[in-house]
């Protein structure tokens, strides 16, 4: 009589704890579960509100070269063309440096404290918000573009394609240079001194082993630098002008896809301009979910090999 | 020969000189920037600035404090949504190396890590805001939790994925259950790790601004009920420093200070910890 009741308690107490394993098991793959459905939830939603203007506009919508809410008249190419201005100006800008940091703390001087500085300092531009960025840039360096635009004879606006390209350039340095920097310690070290021993010099061990070496691994960098760059919003937002005029020149003020929608989302007040704004979001997210996933592919297979 | 050894070293000193003086470079603007935000925003604060609301255009003086309110109550309510949920999803896919289910879970992460901010304040509109009617707060910490969760995930996968199996063996051969080996040893022992990507995730989303303007929207007044909008510090910097007035450009160059000094001090406390807990390990 007791041993069965205490073989139903024992019984009672590990189906118990069976069933807790059970719930926890499931609530685990049902959280694994929810990214899927929360990432396919945010594509749906760009869809489904960006609807309206898809069927009204339709394909024109992107290469349309007029932006009048007004009149009802909606054509994302200035934006289009602000965005790859800006982010592939910054990109040029950006690549020596980040280059050169990957180099030198991969390379050159990968351990001791001037190279932790360096690393640090790297990070803690990644981690400065980028409306203090921005802020900096419209007191800061506006006036100094101006001034420079002076001399070159150009329309002195001081904001412009050009200001927020070289606002983002630093923001987006420490993408590619962190990951061209472990892509650098990654090359084997008998290569290095393989090429030493036949009486290379430094820089022709950088320049024909290190570099050809890393060359895919580099370039996923610049293709996650060129990630944040098309979505960074704030930043460019203020510094860029905000006008729907196509840029005549790198020193024009322009609007890119991001700051477009910072700016009018929230005066949207009709359908069709509410969900060409959305359609910009929709093409936005599209174009950085491709360029990251590439990027994020080269990366795994070069650390795979 | 000796000219042409000479030119080639000489070649190579060149190219590294160049090369130490661009990586160096970068310090440049960081110094410039942190300096130039100190000198511009020390002399603005003070008791009254960390304990006012700001006052209408014209009126010198005012403080932020409906700003610092806001941001510390969106970004608690944003870490009590992400934290489980990250560390839960952290979870699964260290224990699910292989799958089809955590192939796409994995795969999701990445993409969310990549989405523009901007574009997560839009779905979030069409989430909370517009089923409420109203701007909120709660959806102001909904953006911002689903920037959170990537880093988050990310950080508890790769930490649980180091602590040695032959742990987790020993508690189920002991006979406990699994979520008790998972709970009570796994993550008790990955705890460093978990806790750097919470503080990371929590200063790299408290200077996020673009996901808050269609969601928490911001508010002059000092509101601390979560179900109506707003304001919070970078809100605050974007729309005074984007004003023509002064007096609001003071209180955006405060704002900024305390912002900045904020985020930098959660990255250094997280790397310093992290170093500490990781040699102790």
């Amino acid at each position: 009589m007791e041993t069965t009741l205490a073989i139903t308690k024992a019984n009672k107490v590990s189906n118990g704890k069976i069933r807790a394993e059970s719930i926890f098991k499931r609530s685990l793959v049902v959280i694994g579960m929810s990214m899927v459905v929360l990432v396919l939830g945010v594509l749906l939603t760009l869809i489904i509100e960006s609807i309206p203007s898809i069927k009204s506009l339709g394909l024109k919508y992107l290469w349309g070269r007029t932006w009048d809410p007004i009149n009802n008249v909606y054509g994302a190419f200035p934006f289009l063309l602000g965005t790859l201005l800006t982010s592939f100006l910054a990109l040029i800008i950006s690549i020596p440096f980040s280059f050169a940091i990957a180099i030198y703390l991969g390379e050159y001087n990968p351990k001791g404290w001037l190279s932790n500085f360096l690393k640090n300092a790297v990070e803690l531009i990644a981690a400065v918000p980028s409306v203090i960025y921005g802020f900096w840039g419209l007191l800061v360096l506006v006036p100094l573009v101006r001034s420079l635009e002076t001399k070159l004879g150009v329309l002195p606006y001081g904001i412009g394609i050009f200001t927020a390209s070289l606002i983002l350039a630093i923001m987006i340095i420490p993408y590619a240079a962190s990951l061209g920097r472990e892509m650098i310690r990654l090359v084997p070290s008998p290569l290095k001194e393989g090429a030493y021993s036949l009486g290379a010099t430094r820089y022709e061990v950088i320049r024909s082993v290190v570099l050809p070496y890393t060359k895919s691994g580099l370039f996923a960098g610049i293709l996650l630098s060129l990630g944040r760059a098309l979505g960074e919003t704030m930043a460019v937002t203020m510094v860029i002008g905000n006008t729907s005029m196509i840029p005549t020149s790198i020193f024009a003020p322009g609007n890119t896809m991001a700051s477009v929608i910072a700016n009018e989302f929230t005066e949207a007040d009709h359908t069709v301009y509410l969900s060409a704004l959305i359609e910009l979001g929709l093409v936005l997210f599209l174009v950085t979910v491709v360029i990251n996933m590439i990027g994020k592919r080269i990366i795994k297979k070069f650390t795979n090999e | 020969m000796d000219a042409n050894i000479k030119y080639r070293v000489g070649k190579s000193k060149f190219v590294q000189g160049l090369i130490v003086f661009l990586a160096f470079l970068i310090t440049v603007p960081l110094l410039f920037i942190i300096i130039y935000i100190f000198k511009e925003g020390i002399s603005r604060i003070n008791w009254t600035f960390l304990t006012h609301i700001p006052k209408p255009v014209g009126e010198t003086g005012g403080g932020i404090v409906n700003a610092l309110v806001g941001s510390i109550l969106i970004v608690l309510a944003a870490s009590v949504i992400a934290i489980p949920i990250g560390v839960m999803c952290g979870i699964y896919l260290s224990e699910n190396a292989t799958g089809r289910l955590s192939y796409w879970s994995r795969l999701s992460v990445d993409v969310l890590q990549g989405v523009p901010s901007i574009v997560i304040g839009i779905v979030v509109y069409f989430w909370l805001v517009k089923p409420l009617g109203t701007f909120s707060g709660l959806s102001g910490s909904a953006a911002l939790a689903i920037m959170m969760l990537p880093i988050m995930i990310r950080s508890t996968e790769e930490t649980l994925k180091l602590i040695p199996f032959s742990l987790k063996e020993a508690g189920l051969a002991l006979g406990l259950p699994y979520h008790r080996v998972i709970l009570k040893v796994i993550v008790p022992c990955g705890v460093s790790g978990i806790l750097s990507g919470v503080m990371l995730s929590i200063a790299r989303i408290a200077g996020e601004t673009a996901p808050l303007l269609f969601t928490a929207f911001g508010n002059p007044y000092l509101n601390t009920n979560l179900t109506k909008p707003m304001q919070s510090l970078p809100l605050l910097i974007f729309n005074y420093a984007t004003s023509p007035y002064d007096d609001w450009h003071d209180l955006a160059w405060g704002a900024a200070l305390i912002l900045l000094f904020t985020v930098l001090l959660l990255n250094i406390i997280t790397k310093l910890t992290t170093r500490r807990w990781n040699v102790q390990l």
